[in-house]
Protein backbone atom coordinates (compact mmCIF):
# COMPACT_ATOMS: atom_id res chain seq x y z
CA UNK A 1 0.00 0.00 0.00
CA UNK A 2 2.69 2.49 1.07
CA UNK A 3 4.91 1.48 -1.81
CA UNK A 4 2.27 1.80 -4.50
CA UNK A 5 1.23 5.16 -3.05
CA UNK A 6 4.85 6.29 -3.14
CA UNK A 7 5.30 5.29 -6.78
CA UNK A 8 2.02 6.93 -7.77
CA UNK A 9 3.01 10.17 -6.01
CA UNK A 10 6.54 10.02 -7.45
CA UNK A 11 5.31 9.63 -11.02
CA UNK A 12 2.82 12.45 -10.50
CA UNK A 13 5.58 14.67 -9.07
CA UNK A 14 7.90 14.01 -11.99
CA UNK A 15 5.15 14.50 -14.56
CA UNK A 16 4.11 17.84 -13.09
CA UNK A 17 7.71 19.01 -12.68
CA UNK A 18 8.31 18.14 -16.33
CA UNK A 19 5.21 20.09 -17.31
CA UNK A 20 6.58 23.09 -15.36
CA UNK A 21 9.63 23.01 -17.58
CA UNK A 22 7.99 22.37 -20.95
CA UNK A 23 4.86 24.54 -20.75
CA UNK A 24 5.27 27.84 -22.56
CA UNK A 25 2.73 29.88 -20.62
CA UNK A 26 4.13 31.03 -17.23
CA UNK A 27 0.66 30.75 -15.64
CA UNK A 28 0.50 27.06 -16.58
CA UNK A 29 3.97 26.61 -15.11
CA UNK A 30 2.80 28.10 -11.81
CA UNK A 31 -0.28 25.86 -11.71
CA UNK A 32 1.78 22.72 -12.39
CA UNK A 33 4.27 23.82 -9.74
CA UNK A 34 1.41 24.04 -7.22
CA UNK A 35 0.42 20.41 -8.03
CA UNK A 36 4.09 19.44 -7.63
CA UNK A 37 4.15 21.00 -4.16
CA UNK A 38 0.99 19.12 -3.15
CA UNK A 39 2.49 15.80 -4.23
CA UNK A 40 5.72 16.63 -2.35
CA UNK A 41 3.55 17.21 0.73
CA UNK A 42 2.21 13.70 0.15
CA UNK A 43 5.79 12.41 0.17
CA UNK A 44 6.38 14.20 3.48
CA UNK A 45 3.38 12.45 5.02
CA UNK A 46 4.72 9.10 3.80
CA UNK A 47 8.07 9.99 5.39
CA UNK A 48 6.58 10.67 8.85
CA UNK A 49 6.76 14.47 8.57
CA UNK A 50 3.14 15.49 9.02
CA UNK A 51 3.84 18.99 10.31
CA UNK A 52 6.21 19.72 7.43
CA UNK A 53 3.55 18.55 4.98
CA UNK A 54 1.10 21.09 6.41
CA UNK A 55 3.74 23.84 6.43
CA UNK A 56 4.70 22.99 2.84
CA UNK A 57 1.11 23.44 1.68
CA UNK A 58 0.58 26.64 3.69
CA UNK A 59 3.89 28.32 2.85
CA UNK A 60 4.62 27.10 -0.67
CA UNK A 61 1.26 26.37 -2.28
CA UNK A 62 -0.50 29.01 -0.21
CA UNK A 63 1.82 31.97 0.08
CA UNK A 64 4.75 31.76 -2.33
CA UNK A 65 2.80 30.50 -5.33
CA UNK A 66 0.09 33.11 -4.85
CA UNK A 67 2.87 35.71 -4.85
CA UNK A 68 4.28 34.25 -8.09
CA UNK A 69 0.84 34.20 -9.69
CA UNK A 70 0.23 37.77 -8.55
CA UNK A 71 3.50 38.99 -10.05
CA UNK A 72 2.82 37.18 -13.33
CA UNK A 73 -0.62 38.78 -13.57
CA UNK A 74 0.95 42.12 -12.64
CA UNK A 75 3.53 41.87 -15.42
CA UNK A 76 0.76 41.31 -18.01
CA UNK A 77 2.27 38.26 -19.66
CA UNK A 78 -0.06 37.96 -22.62
CA UNK A 79 1.87 40.25 -24.90
CA UNK A 80 5.17 39.52 -23.20
CA UNK A 81 4.98 35.74 -23.10
CA UNK A 82 7.67 33.20 -23.84
CA UNK A 83 6.26 32.47 -27.29
CA UNK A 84 7.15 35.95 -28.53
CA UNK A 85 10.86 35.50 -27.86
CA UNK A 86 11.63 31.84 -28.38
CA UNK A 87 14.30 30.06 -26.43
CA UNK A 88 17.02 29.15 -28.92
CA UNK A 89 17.38 25.48 -29.75
CA UNK A 90 21.04 25.62 -28.76
CA UNK A 91 20.25 26.72 -25.22
CA UNK A 92 17.53 24.04 -24.99
CA UNK A 93 20.07 21.38 -25.94
CA UNK A 94 22.65 22.85 -23.59
CA UNK A 95 20.17 22.89 -20.70
CA UNK A 96 19.04 19.33 -21.34
CA UNK A 97 22.59 18.04 -21.54
CA UNK A 98 23.67 19.95 -18.42
CA UNK A 99 20.66 18.79 -16.39
CA UNK A 100 20.97 15.22 -17.65
CA UNK A 101 24.68 15.03 -16.85
CA UNK A 102 24.05 16.40 -13.36
CA UNK A 103 21.37 13.75 -12.88
CA UNK A 104 23.73 10.99 -14.04
CA UNK A 105 26.40 12.19 -11.61
CA UNK A 106 23.94 12.26 -8.69
CA UNK A 107 22.59 8.78 -9.51
CA UNK A 108 26.16 7.48 -9.74
CA UNK A 109 26.91 9.00 -6.33
CA UNK A 110 23.80 7.37 -4.85
CA UNK A 111 24.70 4.00 -6.38
CA UNK A 112 28.24 4.28 -5.06
CA UNK A 113 27.28 4.71 -1.42
CA UNK A 114 26.18 2.12 1.08
CA UNK A 115 23.22 3.50 2.95
CA UNK A 116 22.76 2.35 6.51
CA UNK A 117 19.38 0.97 7.40
CA UNK A 118 17.17 2.54 10.03
CA UNK A 119 14.96 1.10 12.70
CA UNK A 120 11.30 1.68 11.89
CA UNK A 121 10.32 0.74 15.45
CA UNK A 122 11.81 3.97 16.82
CA UNK A 123 9.01 5.91 15.11
CA UNK A 124 5.69 6.61 16.69
CA UNK A 125 2.70 8.33 15.13
CA UNK A 126 3.76 11.53 16.91
CA UNK A 127 7.27 11.69 15.44
CA UNK A 128 6.72 14.43 12.89
CA UNK A 129 4.04 16.33 14.76
CA UNK A 130 4.24 19.85 16.20
CA UNK A 131 5.01 18.72 19.73
CA UNK A 132 8.13 16.72 18.88
CA UNK A 133 9.44 19.28 16.41
CA UNK A 134 8.69 22.20 18.72
CA UNK A 135 10.47 20.59 21.66
CA UNK A 136 13.64 20.32 19.57
CA UNK A 137 13.17 23.70 17.87
CA UNK A 138 12.85 25.70 21.08
CA UNK A 139 15.73 24.01 22.89
CA UNK A 140 18.42 22.91 20.44
CA UNK A 141 17.65 25.32 17.61
CA UNK A 142 16.63 28.44 19.54
CA UNK A 143 19.32 30.69 18.05
CA UNK A 144 18.51 29.84 14.39
CA UNK A 145 14.84 30.32 15.20
CA UNK A 146 15.44 33.84 16.52
CA UNK A 147 17.75 34.65 13.60
CA UNK A 148 14.96 33.56 11.23
CA UNK A 149 12.71 36.24 12.74
CA UNK A 150 15.38 38.89 12.04
CA UNK A 151 15.71 37.52 8.49
CA UNK A 152 11.97 37.85 7.96
CA UNK A 153 12.00 41.43 9.25
CA UNK A 154 14.85 42.33 6.89
CA UNK A 155 13.13 40.62 3.95
CA UNK A 156 9.84 42.37 4.69
CA UNK A 157 11.44 45.81 4.92
CA UNK A 158 13.47 45.11 1.79
CA UNK A 159 10.45 43.98 -0.22
CA UNK A 160 8.45 47.03 0.86
CA UNK A 161 11.32 49.38 0.03
CA UNK A 162 11.79 47.78 -3.41
CA UNK A 163 8.09 47.82 -4.19
CA UNK A 164 7.51 51.38 -3.03
CA UNK A 165 6.69 53.92 -5.71
CA UNK A 166 9.17 56.75 -5.73
CA UNK A 167 8.19 60.40 -6.08
CA UNK A 168 7.52 61.45 -9.66
CA UNK A 169 7.43 57.88 -10.98
CA UNK A 170 4.87 57.11 -13.65
CA UNK A 171 2.17 54.51 -13.23
CA UNK A 172 2.37 51.26 -15.13
CA UNK B 1 4.79 -2.13 7.18
CA UNK B 2 6.71 -1.92 3.94
CA UNK B 3 9.08 1.03 3.85
CA UNK B 4 10.22 2.86 0.75
CA UNK B 5 13.95 2.38 0.11
CA UNK B 6 16.01 5.51 0.57
CA UNK B 7 17.64 5.19 -2.84
CA UNK B 8 14.32 5.70 -4.60
CA UNK B 9 13.65 8.93 -2.73
CA UNK B 10 17.18 10.15 -3.46
CA UNK B 11 16.76 9.42 -7.18
CA UNK B 12 13.37 11.16 -7.19
CA UNK B 13 14.87 14.28 -5.67
CA UNK B 14 17.82 14.07 -8.08
CA UNK B 15 15.36 14.14 -10.98
CA UNK B 16 13.54 17.09 -9.40
CA UNK B 17 16.85 18.92 -8.94
CA UNK B 18 17.84 18.32 -12.58
CA UNK B 19 14.46 19.54 -13.80
CA UNK B 20 14.93 22.68 -11.70
CA UNK B 21 18.36 23.24 -13.27
CA UNK B 22 16.80 22.67 -16.70
CA UNK B 23 14.14 25.30 -15.99
CA UNK B 24 16.76 27.78 -14.78
CA UNK B 25 18.92 27.29 -17.89
CA UNK B 26 16.30 27.11 -20.65
CA UNK B 27 13.59 29.50 -19.47
CA UNK B 28 14.07 33.13 -20.35
CA UNK B 29 11.35 34.61 -18.22
CA UNK B 30 12.59 35.95 -14.88
CA UNK B 31 9.64 34.62 -12.84
CA UNK B 32 9.89 31.14 -14.38
CA UNK B 33 13.61 31.05 -13.56
CA UNK B 34 12.68 31.76 -9.93
CA UNK B 35 10.19 28.88 -10.10
CA UNK B 36 13.04 26.60 -11.19
CA UNK B 37 14.92 27.69 -8.07
CA UNK B 38 11.87 26.80 -5.94
CA UNK B 39 11.91 23.34 -7.56
CA UNK B 40 15.57 22.94 -6.56
CA UNK B 41 14.74 23.97 -2.96
CA UNK B 42 12.02 21.32 -2.82
CA UNK B 43 14.35 18.62 -4.13
CA UNK B 44 16.81 19.48 -1.34
CA UNK B 45 13.99 19.50 1.24
CA UNK B 46 12.85 16.05 0.13
CA UNK B 47 16.38 14.73 0.64
CA UNK B 48 16.59 16.26 4.12
CA UNK B 49 13.25 14.82 5.20
CA UNK B 50 14.21 11.41 3.80
CA UNK B 51 17.46 11.38 5.79
CA UNK B 52 15.56 12.53 8.87
CA UNK B 53 14.11 8.99 9.12
CA UNK B 54 17.50 7.87 10.44
CA UNK B 55 17.34 10.31 13.34
CA UNK B 56 13.93 10.08 15.00
CA UNK B 57 14.94 11.57 18.36
CA UNK B 58 16.39 14.88 17.13
CA UNK B 59 14.73 15.17 13.68
CA UNK B 60 17.57 17.34 12.42
CA UNK B 61 16.62 16.85 8.79
CA UNK B 62 13.04 17.96 9.29
CA UNK B 63 14.13 21.03 11.27
CA UNK B 64 16.68 21.97 8.64
CA UNK B 65 14.09 21.70 5.90
CA UNK B 66 11.83 23.94 8.00
CA UNK B 67 14.59 26.57 7.97
CA UNK B 68 15.05 26.08 4.22
CA UNK B 69 11.35 26.91 3.79
CA UNK B 70 11.81 30.05 5.92
CA UNK B 71 14.71 31.24 3.80
CA UNK B 72 12.86 30.34 0.58
CA UNK B 73 9.84 32.43 1.62
CA UNK B 74 12.04 35.45 2.37
CA UNK B 75 13.97 34.93 -0.87
CA UNK B 76 10.82 34.71 -2.98
CA UNK B 77 9.43 37.95 -1.55
CA UNK B 78 12.61 39.94 -2.18
CA UNK B 79 13.30 38.35 -5.58
CA UNK B 80 9.80 39.08 -6.87
CA UNK B 81 10.09 42.69 -5.66
CA UNK B 82 13.36 42.95 -7.60
CA UNK B 83 11.68 41.46 -10.70
CA UNK B 84 8.94 44.09 -10.44
CA UNK B 85 11.56 46.86 -10.22
CA UNK B 86 13.42 45.45 -13.23
CA UNK B 87 10.14 45.31 -15.17
CA UNK B 88 9.41 48.92 -14.28
CA UNK B 89 12.84 50.00 -15.50
CA UNK B 90 13.28 47.90 -18.66
CA UNK B 91 9.58 47.35 -19.51
CA UNK B 92 10.26 43.62 -19.98
CA UNK B 93 10.84 40.57 -17.81
CA UNK B 94 12.70 38.61 -20.50
CA UNK B 95 16.27 38.05 -19.35
CA UNK B 96 17.79 38.14 -22.87
CA UNK B 97 16.10 41.46 -23.65
CA UNK B 98 17.22 42.88 -20.32
CA UNK B 99 20.84 41.94 -21.04
CA UNK B 100 20.74 43.39 -24.56
CA UNK B 101 19.05 46.59 -23.35
CA UNK B 102 21.60 47.00 -20.61
CA UNK B 103 24.48 46.70 -23.11
CA UNK B 104 23.09 49.52 -25.26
Amino acid sequence: MTESLFYFLASLTLLCALMVVISRNPVHSVLFLIITFFTISGHYILLNAQFLAAVNIIVYAGAIMVLFLFVIMFLNMNKDSESRVKTSTLSKFAGTIAGGLLFVIMVAAVKDTTIAGYNADTFTSQTGMVETLGAVLFTQYLLPFELASVLFLVAMVGAVMLGKKEAGEQHF
Amino acid sequence: MMQIPLEHILILSAVLFSLGILAVITKRHAVVVLMGIELIFNAANLNLVAFSRHDPSLLQGQLFSLFVMVVAAAEAAVALAIVLRVYQYFRTANLNEIVSKENN
